[in-house]
């Protein structure tokens, strides 16, 4: 279930998922995941990879995701998310292949403060690229629980934030579910959400390649930290028709992915802290490691097989 | 340091044989620390009366948050604390709004 450092195949071969022509994870850098739709079927590569040679050259759709930035984060093991998202940032404008546009799935911010938003948006705009955004847990602390980032980033969506667009023939569907939790509980969507999306699918042709982004897992990953979401499986119900089904989360700052059927399941790194792998310590707050690691962890300087030292290098460099 | 102002206190109203008079001269504190993501203790049982402070020692916001509204902290930052006064006996289950896996009960009773 782990991410790996080099492209180990997902279901490469030998069945029926992967004749689908499914996902497959080549290499995963951290600071981003680059996507890309060939015939219309997502698969996934670091950043590290996309900007080396070696980097399956794209030729439909690519787009990219980042996740939990949390600018307003100031303690080990990074005091200064605001230097690794701007990494982030240099690291993704310097991909040979400009992709569409990026995906972030939420912690934005850390305490839902507007110079935190600020902060945020003036780095990720430098990418030049459309944002598409779901909130965090952490994006919707202020008093009326996310009307900040709604005013912000909610135009044209429904509720709480949810909504959908399309783009090379794939159906995207961003949903919130961060809002209204439960005690006892986990993540959660409600019924209202639900029904929306129900109706949202509907009329889709079952080949429509289908790509969902939330904060939290939508799958029970390790609920025993609530890194799951308690009516996310009656989400995926709607989507069982489809033949390719792409889950985008992030929340627990790590790599975890899964297949199940037709549904493959993606948990993206942070650019501000790692946390720890389930059950490996007592609670899942910020993991510590020593400061020359912490962009191993955050994906930046992950070269394991890119013989681009240089890229990382290049990228930390400020654009001119 | 606690102990032993906890000490003196008892020797000074020894000769008062009233108990709630205790709560009076020197209300004492009931806290609860929010770490590694729970509530410790998890249940608490208190007087009516009592302030009840809660101080978040995770480097990750809390919130503390009455299932039945009655009480609702902000967002607790690190080390940041919210006190509740209970005036009526029952029990007050509460948990983290953010992270909802986290729940905590105060148990308070007539004085």
């Amino acid at each position: 279930m782990n991410g790996s450092d080099h492209g180990e195949p997902l279901q490469d071969d030998d069945d029926g998922v992967s004749r689908r022509g499914f996902l497959r994870c080549m290499t995963w850098a951290g600071t981003g995941v680059l996507w890309m739709a060939n015939d219309g079927l997502p698969r996934s590569v670091g950043l590290s990879s996309a900007l080396a040679a070696t980097a399956p050259k794209p030729t439909g759709l690519t787009f990219l995701q980042i996740s939990d930035s949390h600018i307003g984060f100031d303690r080990p093991p990074n005091t200064d998310v605001l230097a690794t998202l701007r990494e982030a940032v240099a690291k993704i404008k310097t991909l040979p292949v400009k992709p569409s546009f990026m995906i972030h799935t939420g912690d934005i911010s850390h305490l839902s403060k507007e110079k935190e938003f600020d902060d945020a948006n003036q780095l990720i705009r430098e990418v030049g690229l459309p944002v598409f955004y779901v909130p965090g847990e952490h994006d919707v602390l202020d008093d009326e629980q996310g009307k900040l980032y709604r005013d912000r980033y909610g135009k044209g969506t429904k509720g709480a934030g949810w909504y959908s667009f399309d783009q090379h023939g794939i159906h995207f569907i961003g949903l919130v579910n961060v809002v209204d939790l439960k005690a006892g509980g986990l993540g959660n969507l409600g019924e209202e959400q639900l029904k929306w999306l129900e109706d949202d699918v509907r009329g889709l042709s079952a080949s429509t390649p289908i790509v969902v982004f939330a904060h939290i897992p939508l799958w029970s990953l390790y609920p025993e930290w609530g890194w799951g979401t308690d009516d996310g499986a009656r989400a995926l119900s709607f989507l069982k028709r489809f033949g390719s089904v792409t889950v985008l989360n992030g929340h627990i700052h790590q790599i975890m992915q899964k297949v199940e059927g037709n549904v493959a399941f993606h948990t993206a790194r942070a650019t501000a802290f790692p946390q720890p792998a389930p059950g490996t310590a007592p609670g899942p707050g910020p993991m510590q490691v020593p400061a020359g690691e912490l962009r191993k962890y955050l994906g930046v300087a992950h070269v394991n097989f890119v013989p681009g030292n240089k890229h990382l290098a290049i990228i930390d460099t400020p654009l001119a | 340091m606690a102990r032993t102002e906890t000490w003196r206190v008892a020797f000074l109203l020894v000769p008062l044989l009233a108990g709630a008079a205790a709560f009076a001269v020197d209300a004492p504190t009931n806290e609860v620390k929010i770490e590694n993501f729970t509530f410790a203790p998890e249940a608490i049982t208190v007087l009516a009366g009592t302030k009840v402070t809660w101080v978040n020692r995770d480097d990750i916001p809390h919130t503390v948050t009455a299932q039945d509204h009655s009480f609702r902290s902000k967002a607790l930052d690190t080390n940041d604390s919210f006190s509740f006064t209970f005036e009526k006996p029952g029990e007050y289950a509460y948990f983290c709004s953010i992270h909802p896996k986290m729940v905590g009960k105060i148990i308070v009773k007539a004085p």
